[in-house]
């Protein structure tokens, strides 16, 4: 908390200083960048997506004499708002890993373009607000976690108490080992390197965050632990941007959901939206009642079936669970739980 | 709820990135950033142990001043500095090469090239970064070596030698000469494998060493397409002759100040053309 506290008192501190230089910079737009410059593009007004991506295909080249193109994005449009965590759901191949390349500057598109930030992805500046963690990451073999970190921090240009500052709280806070720190990346387990890369995703404080397989190579201790601090981004309002196909992390975590296929955006929209063709199923469990008895006062509008506990009631709307319960009393029945069945990311994965 | 409203940490944490770190490129951030790049690049080759080969011209040295000692006098000199550097360019050529086309090459296939690029690091910038921290690299190779040659003189002349001084714009050239070698293996490796890469650059180094019979060549020989051909490949390739003052050093002559200069700046324009290709290749690479 103490750590916590300090932070936000610099950061005032910090916030009164860039106040009064953007002052300058309105006042003098001579200023390198010039004030007009500053005034539309460096804050993200609250209406501005955080990611826009319109129609973005991108063809490969394949074969060596005789060239085929093979579409690995194919019209892809998506937009991310900022404060969510999407999740980017697809096969293996689907273009889930072009995407984020696309947007990192590592391949070009064929077509389409794409903001973050409002910027195109082409500005390199805006790059300073952004983080990313490829997929399987490796880095530097002959730099240990710590040296690593701070290199990261001198490409962001950050000075180098910021720099030392930032190190120790983010390898604190991917739970690296304080023993690791000093040792040579070459020795790292696959689990340690995928912690050092979310660090040095997040040296800048970026306001969005790539993360490409965040959970790869995690043990499910690990796995855990990335989730709590994934979910941690959100509360610092950061937004975050995660590639994957383990449905389980996708579903306790994100607000939002795309789905991918063969480059095609197949579904997208929030959990809640995405499982609403299944909505309204209801399921009552109950204890203590008779199963004859309950068919015959709800008739043909539930179907009870007796399993090893007790008895469980099945409604095709949520509207007709009062008379369940209705019945139930009458019948002196217990009632155990009532819930909707919501279709799982699973079959809306394997649609 | 959290994607309804981007809550007051949204509007904090935007604040905070702008102002840990400036995102407008200043000038000074930019040479900090490249500073950075050309320092890790030192670091990776010391901790490759670029630098042993330090060792070996230790080696060498030692043992050509100790079986001079039986040469008759005046000409120990001469050799010590001819065999100094001679090994001192060899060394300094195989390393611009072999690191030099594996600065990129390695960077791709190894992915580290990925989570820079999608820092705010312009890929020309990078390239300038990495050219420069070889660039480092051999300029503390070159002047361990040369202060090497001038105690291996003192030693075998029992004394002060004012050879000792006069070899240093020599080994000056050597060093100019080696940042060009480290251009052009850089420039090839932006679009080629390492191997074939190596080879060119080898090929450019001995040929750029011929460039006075490549113009020669151009004026006399054979047909008009045979002179279009040498001469493009002397206009196209760096003439070396310029800096093979090895012999004249070991004699003890001295290159003027002009030649010098002339040497100087032929090398920097040389060397930002070849970096300015190898940007444009750099960057319109899709790294799948």
């Amino acid at each position: 908390m103490r750590t916590r506290k300090y932070q936000d008192d610099e950061f005032d501190e910090l916030l009164q200083k860039r106040l009064r230089s953007k002052q300058e910079r309105s006042r003098n737009p001579r200023i390198k960048g010039g004030a007009a410059k500053w005034a539309t593009s460096h804050r993200t007004p609250k209406s501005m997506p955080a990611i826009e991506i319109e129609n973005l295909t991108k063809d490969y080249d394949v074969g060596f004499w005789r060239k085929r193109k093979v579409r690995a994005l194919d019209g892809l449009s998506l937009t991310v708002e900022p404060g969510q965590i999407f999740g980017f759901l697809g096969a293996n191949g689907a273009g889930k890993t072009t995407t984020l390349k696309v947007l990192m500057r590592l391949i070009f598109p064929t077509g389409g373009v794409a903001r973050i930030l409002g910027r195109d992805i082409g500005d390199v500046s805006m790059h300073a607000r952004i983080g990313y963690l490829p997929e399987n990451p490796y880095f530097y073999d002959y730099l240990t976690a710590r040296e690593f970190l701070n290199y990261c921090g001198e490409l962001f240009g950050l000075d180098r108490v910021t720099r030392e500052r930032r190190t120790e709280e983010l390898l604190t806070r991917v739970n690296l080992e304080t023993k690791g720190w000093d040792r040579q990346l070459r020795k790292f387990s696959k689990g340690m390197l995928q912690r050092v890369g979310l660090a040095q995703a997040l040296v800048n404080d970026p306001e969005i965050v790539f993360l490409d397989e965040p959970m790869s190579g995690l043990d499910p201790v690990g796995r855990r632990e990335v989730r709590d601090l994934i979910a941690s981004l959100r509360t610092q309002g950061k937004t975050v941007f995660m590639c994957s196909h383990i449905l389980s992390d996708i579903e306790v975590l994100c607000d939002s959901v795309a789905i991918l296929k063969h480059g095609r955006l197949a579904q997208a929209g929030s959990l809640e939206e995405l499982r609403a063709g299944e909505a309204g199923i209801v399921e009552v469990i109950a204890t203590g009642a008779d199963a004859e008895t309950l068919r015959q006062q709800l008739g043909s509008s539930a179907i009870v079936t007796t399993t090893a506990s007790g008895l469980r009631i099945e409604v095709a709307d949520e509207r007709e669970v009062d008379a369940v319960i209705n019945a139930l009393r009458q019948a002196h029945g217990k009632l155990v739980s009532v819930q909707p069945v919501r279709q799982s990311l699973e079959e809306l994965f394997l649609e | 709820m959290s994607q309804l409203k981007p809550n007051a940490g949204t509007l904090i944490n935007n604040t905070v990135s702008d102002l840990g770190l400036d995102s407008d490129n200043s000038v000074g951030l930019t040479v900090r950033r490249t500073v950075a790049i050309a320092r890790n690049a030192f670091r990776e080759a010391v901790r490759d142990r670029v630098l042993y080969n330090l060792v070996i011209f230790a080696l060498l040295l030692i043992a050509g001043a100790i079986f001079l000692g039986e040469l008759s006098a005046g000409q120990e000199a001469k050799i010590i500095v001819d065999l100094g550097l001679s090994a001192m360019l060899l060394f300094g050529v195989f390393i611009a090469i072999f690191v030099g086309v594996g600065l990129v090459y390695k960077e791709i296939e190894r992915r580290t090239l990925y989570t820079i690029l999608s820092k705010p690091i312009g890929r020309g910038q990078f390239l300038l970064g990495k050219y420069l921290g070889l660039c480092l690299t051999l300029l503390v190779n070159v002047l361990i070596m040369g202060l090497g040659v001038s105690l291996a003189l003192v030693y075998v002349r029992r004394g002060w030698d004012p050879m000792a001084i006069k070899i240093w714009p020599a080994i000056f050239l050597i060093y100019v000469e080696l940042m060009i070698i480290t251009g052009v293996a850089l420039l090839f490796s932006s679009f080629s494998s390492p191997a074939l890469s190596a080879l060119l650059t080898f090929f450019v180094f001995i040929i750029g060493h011929f460039s006075a019979d490549l113009k020669a060549l151009s004026g006399t020989t054979g047909s008009a397409s045979a002179r279009w051909l040498f001469r493009s490949l002397y206009y196209l390739l760096p003439n070396l002759s310029n800096y093979s003052v090895i012999t004249a050093a070991a004699h003890g002559v001295v290159p003027d100040g002009r030649s010098l200069l002339v040497a100087t700046v032929y090398a920097v324009v040389y060397i930002m053309v070849l970096l300015a290709a190898a940007t444009l290749i750099f960057s319109r690479r899709n790294f799948k």
